[in-house]
């Protein structure tokens, strides 16, 4: 906080890239029902999805992304060193020193948008939500949570083949596209379901955003079909399997790491 | 007279070089710039489809829907022009650049050395794209060939496509001296960081990087008649719009002309805060 014109102007600009995002949202809501025929998801089902978006970023940048950039930064400093030397594991060490708390306001405006879509679907199609519908969008979260981290800390490993990775920012973002919208819209085409079969299967970043938004949006009154239930414990798995594959890679890059400027 | 011209050539083979140390990083990024089209192509599709009558979806065209004068073939196609005037308007680093060495004191060089300091940078400037436009090029030409279903209306006329050439080329320019303008406002606020920050959202919003102009909503403010009589079209939506014949005949000569209006009055606007900036500089640190 020792920087506070720094950090209000941080915490406006995320907030108005939020904003317009959700613009661009509102202006093709004045053209187009719905995204994709069929697939149930209106305005403020879109809405919801939107929030669970925002959400799920914000814990990430919150928590992550600074640290993700310091362990770049630390490869090509070569202070990697001091962290390899510490008894303690080096992924734990470099995963969590730091919190940006200047990402926290776009979780908070995401839990308004949520909110405020699902009393306006509650007015508008006399809907009600189960109170378990709660724990289980926190749960599944946590779970695109740990997808995401998983990714992040792929991404950053890089740097230590690539010399460095100035632009973690942009990969992070140009990733993270994928999985800002419903995947019905992949479900059209070959190069469609290629692409939803990486981001589910491989990367399972589709599911992070899916599954807890469709958990709120999607399901009351339209009982789930087989494939959603089958999703749904595939998220789950997937990020077990997420995790466990950065640790992977994490490791494998460490053993390319030849220590710099010393 | 050669003398200058052989110390110009010297900045520009310098950044070359420099912007050749980390390869894989750049080849990577200018890879990695297409994947959001590829989202945007699936997106709009399904937003499309829904407007349209039922069945219509032919798989080359796509559905027969149309949002504000464009169909689904144009939209895409748009998008991925924006990519191209971006790749010349888009000028990373410039405004925060210059304000750190107006900061830290780095600017000081410009004042002792006989270099201008403007000159310097648009050559640094002119390098770093002409690298990027020579390891872009291949990546750019295989998304548009594969893409070429898109452009409905096939090529555009010669002089169409002149005009297109010659807005892009402006755009450069229009970006750099824009961008330098904010950078040099530096030497009365020394942290121009919020500055920045609106440009990049008045940048995003209206230049048309975000959606086609078309689309501002005229309720309850008539954004699109505003957006007229600001330069940041040129930087984004006016190239993609005149190849997509969006803007065409005199008006699209008039929008060239105030192109070319807008770069010369930022290219005297930055000479001009250079000169009154120098005068209350003074110099901080060893």
């Amino acid at each position: 906080m020792s920087f506070r014109t720094n950090f209000i102007l941080q915490c406006l600009s995320s907030m108005a890239w939020a904003g317009m995002n959700w613009g661009l949202f509102k202006i093709i809501y004045v053209h187009t029902g719905e995204i994709g025929r069929g697939t149930g998801w209106h305005e403020n089902e879109f809405f919801i999805f939107l929030g669970t978006i925002w959400v799920i970023n914000s814990l990430i940048q919150t928590v992550f992304m600074a640290n993700a950039e310091e362990f770049s930064e630390l490869i090509r400093t070569g202070g990697l060193d001091f962290a390899l030397l510490k008894p303690i594991d080096t992924q734990f060490l470099i995963s969590f020193p730091r919190i940006n708390w200047s990402q926290v306001p776009n979780g908070i405006l995401g839990i308004l948008l949520i909110i405020h879509s699902m009393q306006k679907l509650m007015q508008e199609k006399e809907l009600y939500f189960s109170v378990f519908s709660v724990p289980v969008f926190v749960f599944y979260v946590i779970c695109g949570a740990m997808v995401m981290y998983s990714v992040m800390i792929c991404l950053a490993s890089t740097s230590i083949w690539f010399g460095r990775n100035q632009n973690l920012y942009d990969f992070w973002f140009y990733i993270t596209n994928f999985y800002r919208y419903p995947m019905e819209i992949y479900q059209r085409n070959g190069i469609g379901m290629a692409l939803w079969g990486t981001f589910t299967f491989l990367i399972p970043i589709l599911v992070v955003s899916n599954i807890p938004a469709r958990i709120l949006a999607q399901p009351l009154g339209t009982p789930w079909k087989a494939w959603e239930w089958g999703l749904a414990g595939y998220a789950v798995l997937g990020s077990v399997w997420s995790l466990w594959a950065s640790r992977w890679v994490f490791r494998r890059a460490l053993m390319s790491y030849r220590s710099a400027s010393s | 007279m050669l003398e200058s011209a052989i110390t110009w050539w010297t900045f520009f083979k310098i950044s070359i070089n420099e912007r050749l140390v980390y390869r894989a990083d750049f080849m990577l990024g200018t890879l990695m710039r297409f994947l959001p089209t590829l989202t945007q192509i699936f997106l709009w599709w399904a937003i499309y489809d829904v407007i349209s009558s039922p069945g219509s979806a032919d798989s080359t065209t796509g559905p027969d829907g149309d949002i504000a004068g464009f169909k689904y073939g144009d939209m895409v196609a748009y998008y991925l022009l924006v990519i191209i005037s971006r790749a010349f308007s888009s000028m990373p680093g410039l405004t925060g650049g210059i304000a750190n060495q107006i900061r830290n004191g780095e600017v000081k060089k410009f004042l002792i050395q006989p270099v201008d300091m403007q000159g310097c940078l648009l050559m640094q400037r002119i390098a770093h794209k002409l690298v990027y436009y020579l390891v872009a090029t291949l990546p750019f030409a295989l998304v548009f060939f594969l893409c070429r279903g898109f452009f409905v209306n096939g090529w555009p006329a010669a002089d169409v496509l002149i005009v297109f050439f010659l807005s892009l080329a402006l755009s450069f320019l229009l970006g750099f001296f824009l961008e330098t303008c904010i950078g040099l406002i530096g030497f009365w606020f020394l942290e121009v960081t919020s500055l920045t920050f609106i440009y990049m959202l008045m940048n995003f919003l209206l230049s048309g990087h975000m959606f086609p102009l078309e689309l501002l909503p005229s309720e309850p403010v008539n954004i699109r008649a505003w957006v007229e009589f600001l330069p940041f079209q040129f930087l984004a939506y006016f190239p993609a719009a005149v190849f997509l014949g969006k803007i065409e005949g005199a008006e699209m000569y008039r929008g060239l002309i105030s192109e070319v209006a807008w770069v010369l009055f930022f290219v005297v606007l930055s000479r001009v805060l250079w000169w009154k900036g120098i005068k209350r500089y003074s110099g901080f640190g060893g």
